[in-house]
């Protein structure tokens, strides 16, 4: 079990020339542990990660901006949370909880046999560590609005509710949209450690799987890279779609891509400026 | 069996692992801050140069910490284990995080302000690092934060490979029969203890140099 004695003696890494080998062979991208099947579990893992996130923080961040309730305590915890390293409280929940947990059949094709015990940590870890950024984000949007344009709003006879879904929201898009981004960068590169334990699939387990047996010159170090280069490419292929979702949805008042001539357009409103804080890679 | 004990049974072991993960989430830090120094004022200064140099920074944060943990022994020749490669993947990220900061914050100072410098004879080199860079400190510290906690949370992704420091403790809990949640609660702790540190070592900085934001306040 212990790679790093394996490891400690030596230097002798396949070379990364065996890379591009690696992921053009076909049988690596077919089969039980093939990159196409770790690669469907990993966006699943990511997926159901960040949707119960931004369940749980959009609307949370909407009424904490909104109303200006809670700030300090909401805002505070979730900036805690980024001085905590995921990798320590996923060992946590898995040492406390994973005991308890005694189902251990597959579920359809997206836990292994034996999963479920640990899927239910990751998952937990992984949906605590999506929050921070979309609550941050949304909260920090909607408090960003131009007072002025929520007067306005308020004045043309707009309800609490309708101001917050009708302009507040909207003009909060771009930093939501960048506050889920982060979530999801950070929810790839964390669901790949989480293969560090068993039964786990997702792109990580290429690289644990390799990291046993490093100097393999097919299933060791190549393989690890391969795997992780495949990781990176999901990163930022995920980030570009949601780029490309965000042009579509956030409204080109919003956005600055269409110019109002008189009144100086809404982008140049705090609303626009930077995302509070990225996530961790 | 409770944290401070598991501390004090295994003392001489963790301070060493608490000094390997001080070093390798601080010395990025200042790498991360030399480098992209000049590299954000050249986005501030030449304004065409901003959006490539943002974007090339931002993609470079998108690559997942472990990946790149995994590529550097290859690039650089070190050994899987190797304190190094946590070192230099932190130091990219650091400079990819930094770098938007940087240019940012250069050019938030106020044109006038330089504008009055060089009429009181400073030379264009002079106005940068005295005008331009004191002003910007505020914005560049609050970069400095966060790029030194989300350093010190990624050290511990290395131990996922074996590489000891702090994050070790994690793997020990993980692995032993009894207990295990001990030591993970031992190392939480410290990472925490060990960001808050950062986080204030840097504030304190920040707070030295910026002496006329305190005489601002008292007026």
């Amino acid at each position: 079990m212990s790679a790093s004695t394996i490891l400690a003696a030596g230097g002798d890494l396949p070379s990364l020339g065996k890379v591009p080998g690696w992921l053009t062979t076909a049988s690596h991208w077919w089969g039980e542990h093939g990159l196409l099947v770790s690669l469907r579990e990993h966006v699943a893992y990511t997926v159901v990660a960040v949707l119960v996130a931004a369940m749980i923080a959009l609307p949370l961040g909407l009424v904490i901006g909104h109303t200006g309730r809670g700030v300090v305590v909401v805002v505070g915890l979730a900036n805690g949370i980024r001085a905590v390293p995921a990798f320590g409280l996923l060992l946590l929940l898995v040492v406390t909880l994973t005991p308890k947990i005694h189902y251990g059949e597959a579920v359809s094709w997206l836990v292994h046999r034996g999963g479920v015990p640990y899927v239910v940590p990751v998952e937990i870890v992984l949906i605590v560590l999506a929050i921070p950024p979309i609550l941050t984000n949304s909260y920090a949007g909607v408090q960003n609005v131009d007072p002025a344009v929520r007067d306005a709003a308020r004045g043309m006879g707009m309800t609490g509710g309708e101001v917050l879904r009708r302009v507040e929201l909207p003009i909060a898009l771009p930093l939501i949209f960048s506050g889920v981004r982060s979530a999801v960068l950070q929810v790839i590169a964390t669901a790949t450690i989480a293969a560090f334990l068993p039964f786990l699939g997702g792109l990580g387990y290429l690289i644990f799987n390799g990291l046993q047996q490093i100097n393999d010159p097919d299933a060791g170090y190549p393989a690890m890279i391969g795997a992780g280069i495949v990781v990176a490419v999901l990163a930022v292929t995920s980030d570009v779609l949601l780029l490309g979702v965000q042009r579509l949805v956030v409204s080109p008042g919003v956005s600055g891509r269409f110019r109002v001539k008189a009144a100086p357009s809404l982008a140049s409103l705090p609303g626009k400026t930077m995302e509070v804080a990225p996530g961790e890679p | 069996m409770n944290i401070w004990d598991y501390f004090r049974g295994d003392q001489s072991e963790i301070l060493g692992w608490l000094r390997t993960t001080l070093w390798l989430a601080a010395v990025p830090v200042v790498v991360g801050l030399i480098i992209s120094l000049p590299v954000g004022w050249v986005a501030s200064r030449f304004r065409w140069t901003y959006p490539p140099l943002v974007s090339v920074a931002g993609l470079l944060y998108t690559v997942p910490s472990i990946v790149l943990f995994l590529v550097l022994p290859g690039i650089l020749g070190t050994g899987i284990l190797d304190p190094v490669n946590i070192a230099v993947a932190l130091s990219i990220y650091s400079v990819a995080l930094l770098v938007r900061v940087v240019a940012d914050g250069f050019s938030a100072v106020d044109e006038n302000l330089l504008q009055a410098a060089a009429a009181m004879g400073y030379t264009g080199a002079q106005r940068v690092v005295r005008v331009q860079l004191p002003l910007a400190v505020p914005v560049i510290g609050a970069g400095l934060r966060v790029a030194a906690v989300s350093n010190v949370s990624l050290v511990a992704v290395a131990s996922t490979l074996g590489v000891s420091q702090l994050g070790s403790l994690f793997t020990a809990g993980y692995n032993a029969t009894v207990n295990g949640s001990t030591p993970i609660l031992l190392g939480l702790v410290m990472f925490v203890l060990v960001a808050l540190v950062f986080d204030w070592v840097i504030l304190f900085g920040v707070r030295l140099a910026t002496p006329w934001r305190r005489a601002a306040a008292a007026r």
